[in-house]
């Protein structure tokens, strides 16, 4: 079968280095993936195209690239499910990363954050004999985390990676999430802490892009989320993002509309050095009209908000049945 | 001046683990790769490891299962440190933080796998190898190990009778540079790539295996080739021993258990090439669909499947279309794995100074003609460990060598040679890997007999001549691939050599080694390995004995 790709090239050796657009036909059979057809390119047709591949079987987390805009493992990629009718199928280096060469990104910015958890077991001391007794149902819990190859899919589409260079970022975060579900594991506590903090599971946006992405349903989101919940429950609410949540609920609950200002005081806590250092924004958004002050300085509740109490209620009590 | 201790070349199992232990002994080591230690193939196993973890299963039932499989051509006492400190190493893995799947009370759970008497294989569903490949390398970056990430070794120094570095290529700048070592590891895995079809990596390029032969270091029973029952006939991708273990069937195109009639007690679960070699007469004689026979999951409980082969479902349905909960699936035997390797001591060392090996790379030998499912794993971790801290007892108060200059400039002539010829009159390396690929599978694959090896021979001779003219489109430094596979293509022609001398030596049948003109197992004259040393007119063999302690050769049926 004929696929035509178009591939975005970079060679960091010309002269005046730029990236450029390179249209490849290649008579592959029907089930051919990308990958495929990206080896076919490179060993017969131009053999400067570089490209990352080795299994062919979506187990290595080389091949990662953007296939018609989105990120994706190559090997894992029909190239008949990517061509539509007329259109060349566009091949992209991954993102949020820099380019190397043509489909060859840096991971060193990927590694890098995976290192920033701590990525290794701190077994609980002293350690037994023999092996650690561990439920089943939780080992099936962490193989849906270690299921991971590292490909960057998340990273290359994360849209808060995308604004805020310091999010430790989807991967990295459903790694440390295989740690903090490990009951092998010692620092727990320790970790919870540090991926409550600045950069971590509170500045995720929940744009959902790394669950769509995932070539191996890791679901970093996910993974993020139950992190939230473990650190709640186990204390870990001294930080902008616990106390952002708690504000949220709180506000909601007793007004039924949110009272922004009031979110943002709250959030930062009551520390004056850190409202201070808030004043400039605060002013900024008041200027592009983002405050709503325009119904006057004091927040009210709203009409029969006396329902949404109530619907707090019956979540509550369904919680706790 | 970069120069470590101890450099392993190849961040697989085996190399790390081998770096992990050398390190661990205080001295200066390093690891180079050509790729990100977590793309490494150690990734690709599937089904888990071995080891007599039960009370009532000792560790000799495990070897004898071994010897065996090996059909007696493993060395009896490499088989016996590997199978007791098999348990010992899931505790040390365990601890690091490998999940393997649990039984009722919490512990580790067993599951059956081909060739052995009972259940003796620790895993985590089927993605065992990924598990302990991304465990071990959090060790590492625990460790802080260095690492010469995406560096490609072009040939080792061998220096006065021993090797005491490489030159390798920076991949990313394209520079070639002198490590000086006082002892190097290869711990390079298979070389799956000089087959067409295999279940390999496209890394899987037996550069190791070359490299060691040219520095005059032997490789051992080089014939003894896997092809694993359970591939993909599309891109020869795995399907896990573990589903014939979870109870999967094979049938051939008249809906029949055909295994009753190769191998009426084990049926399925027989070793690998005995099943291999039965699915490939089922399919000689007709009875395929599509030159191929089915694996049938169909029977199996639904969670089982979801649960425990979840990986090869996504296979099935990625790469065939088939949903093996619905269909049974097509398979056909695939190359997978070389028992043979570069000749070391139960320490890691090779015959020459300097140079150790551990993993699919070496041949010690525990898999002698034929390697048990889920052995590998736990060679690579046993014999790694062992690499690892031999190389360091060696190393320990020698100097490092003066090499000079001159042998880093003969290889940058080499490659300056190939990036100047001119594409238009030059061969292209894809083609002849393809040929050579081809071959191998037609001559040298389940069934050999001495007019195919002798026609592989000359095909093989003729494409090295014609790979003197290969050249690349690629003119650059940078990540410049073209020539990396370029440089590939020539290390797997000299295995392509050795594997065919050794199988036209061996003039018998044993293990993955069937002749069709010598269809008997003959101990009297081949109770022995096959050593191939390079020479100046070709490949030159040589015999070793095998090593046996308790276990004496018998008939061998499953």
């Amino acid at each position: 079968m004929r696929f035509t790709l178009n591939v975005r090239r970079y060679d960091p050796e010309a002269e005046s280095p730029a990236p450029y657009w390179r249209e490849y036909t290649v008579d592959v059979p029907e089930n051919a993936t990308v990958l495929d057809c990206l080896i076919y390119v490179r060993e017969y047709v131009d053999g400067t195209l570089a490209v990352r591949c080795s299994c062919r079987s979506a187990i290595c987390g080389s091949c990662m690239m953007r296939v018609n805009g989105q990120a994706r493992l190559a090997c894992a990629t029909k190239a008949k499910d990517m061509q539509e009718a007329g259109e060349a199928i566009t091949v992209e280096p991954g993102g949020n990363m820099p380019v190397l060469k043509d489909l060859i990104v840096d991971m060193d910015v990927f590694w890098n954050k995976i290192r920033q958890v701590k990525p290794w077991l701190e077994p609980v001391q002293p350690a037994p004999e023999r092996e650690y007794l561990v439920p089943n149902e939780t080992i099936l819990d962490l193989t849906v985390a270690m299921n991971c190859v590292m490909c960057g899919a998340c990273v290359s589409d994360c849209t808060s990676l995308e604004v805020d260079k310091n999010f430790i970022g989807p991967a990295a975060l459903a790694k440390a999430y295989r740690f903090v579900d490990d009951p092998r594991d010692e620092a727990r506590q320790e970790r919870l802490e540090e991926l409550s903090d600045y950069g971590g599971v509170y500045d995720c946006t929940h744009c959902f892009f790394c669950v769509e992405v995932c070539p191996k349903d890791v679901a970093p989101l996910e993974r993020i989320v139950e992190i939230r919940e473990r650190a709640q429950s186990a204390g870990v609410e001294n930080n902008a993002g616990t106390r952002h949540a708690k504000a949220f609920e709180g506000i909601i609950r007793d007004s039924g509309i949110l009272d922004e200002p009031m979110l943002l005081l709250k959030s930062i806590g009551m520390n004056p050095v850190e409202q201070m250092k808030n004043v400039p924004g605060g002013v900024r958004l008041l200027r592009a009209g983002k405050l709503p002050l325009a119904s006057g300085p004091f927040h009210h509740k709203i009409p029969g908000h006396g329902n949404v109490k109530r619907l707090f209620e019956k979540v509550e009590a369904t919680q706790e049945a | 001046m970069l120069e470590h201790d101890v450099l392993v070349v190849g961040a697989g199992l085996a190399g790390m683990q081998a770096a992990l232990h050398a390190a661990r002994q205080g001295v200066s080591v390093a690891i180079l790769t050509k790729v990100h230690p977590v793309r490494s193939h150690s990734n690709a196993a599937q089904g888990g490891i071995n080891a007599a973890m039960e009370e009532d299963d000792p560790w000799e039932d495990h070897a004898y299962d071994t010897v065996k499989g090996s059909d007696y051509l493993g060395d009896q006492d490499a088989i016996e440190v590997l199978c007791s400190e098999a348990p010992e190493t899931i505790i040390e893995l365990e601890h690091m933080g490998v999940i393997f799947n649990r039984g009722s009370r919490g512990q580790i759970d067993l599951r059956a796998f081909g060739g052995q008497a009972r259940k003796r294989t620790c895993y985590v569903a089927d993605i065992t190898g990924q598990v302990m490949l991304h465990v071990i390398y959090e060790q590492l970056m625990k460790a802080g190990t260095q690492v010469y990430e995406e560096w490609f070794v072009t040939s080792l120094v061998r220096q006065n009778d021993a090797v005491c570095g490489v030159i390798a290529m920076d991949l990313r700048s394209g520079e070639l540079h002198l490590i000086k070592a006082k002892a190097v590891i290869l711990c390079t895995g298979g070389s799956g790539r000089v087959y067409e079809p295999s279940s390999n990596a496209l890394i899987c390029t037996g550069d190791g295996y070359a490299q060691a032969y040219r520095v005059g270091a032997p490789l051992m029973d080089m014939e003894m080739v896997q092809y694993h029952p359970t591939t993909l006939p599309g891109n020869g991708a795995l399907m896990t021993e573990g589903a014939r273990g979870e109870g999967a069937y094979l049938i051939n195109a008249n809906g029949e258990r055909f295994m009753e009639r190769y191998a009426p007690n084990m049926m399925e679960l027989a070793s690998r090439d005995v099943v291999s070699r039965a699915e490939q007469t089922e399919i000689n004689e007709g009875r395929d669909i599509n030159g191929c026979v089915l694996l049938d999951v169909r029977h199996l409980d639904r969670n089982t499947i979801l649960q425990k082969l979840s990986q090869i479902r996504e296979l099935g349905l990625e790469y065939e279309g088939v949903d093996i909960i619905e269909e049974p699936c097509p398979v056909r035997p695939g190359m997978h794995y070389m028992m043979g390797g570069i000749k070391t001591d139960i320490e890691g060392a090779t015959f020459v100074k300097g140079l150790y090996s551990a993993g699919e790379a070496a041949c010690v030998s525990v898999h002698g003609g034929n390697r048990l499912g889920a052995n590998s794993l736990l060679d690579t971790l046993v014999y790694g460990k062992r690499a690892g801290t031999s190389a360091v007892l060696y190393a320990d108060g020698i100097p490092f060598a003066d090499v000079p200059e001159s042998r880093l400039q003969e290889d940058r002539e080499h490659i300056k040679g190939i990036l100047a010829r001119n594409g238009e009159n030059g061969e292209r390396a894809a083609a002849l890997r393809l040929a050579m690929g081809q071959t191998m599978h037609q001559h040298v694959g389940v069934f050999r007999d001495q007019a195919g090896l002798e026609e592989a021979q000359s095909i093989i001779a003729a494409l090295k001549e014609r790979y003197r003219n290969v050249s690349v489109d690629d003119k650059g430094k940078v990540f410049n691939t073209d020539l990396l596979f370029a440089l590939e293509v020539g290390l797997m022609l000299d295995v392509a050599e050795a594997i065919v001398a050794s199988a036209l030596f061996r003039a018998e049948s044993r293990g993955a080694h069937y002749r069709t003109d010598f269809p008997d197992r003959n101990d009297d004259d081949w109770l022995k390995h096959t050593l191939v040393f390079s020479g100046d007119s070709g490949p030159r063999l040589e015999t070793l004995p095998v090593t046996i302690t308790q276990w004496q050769p018998a008939r061998r049926t499953y």
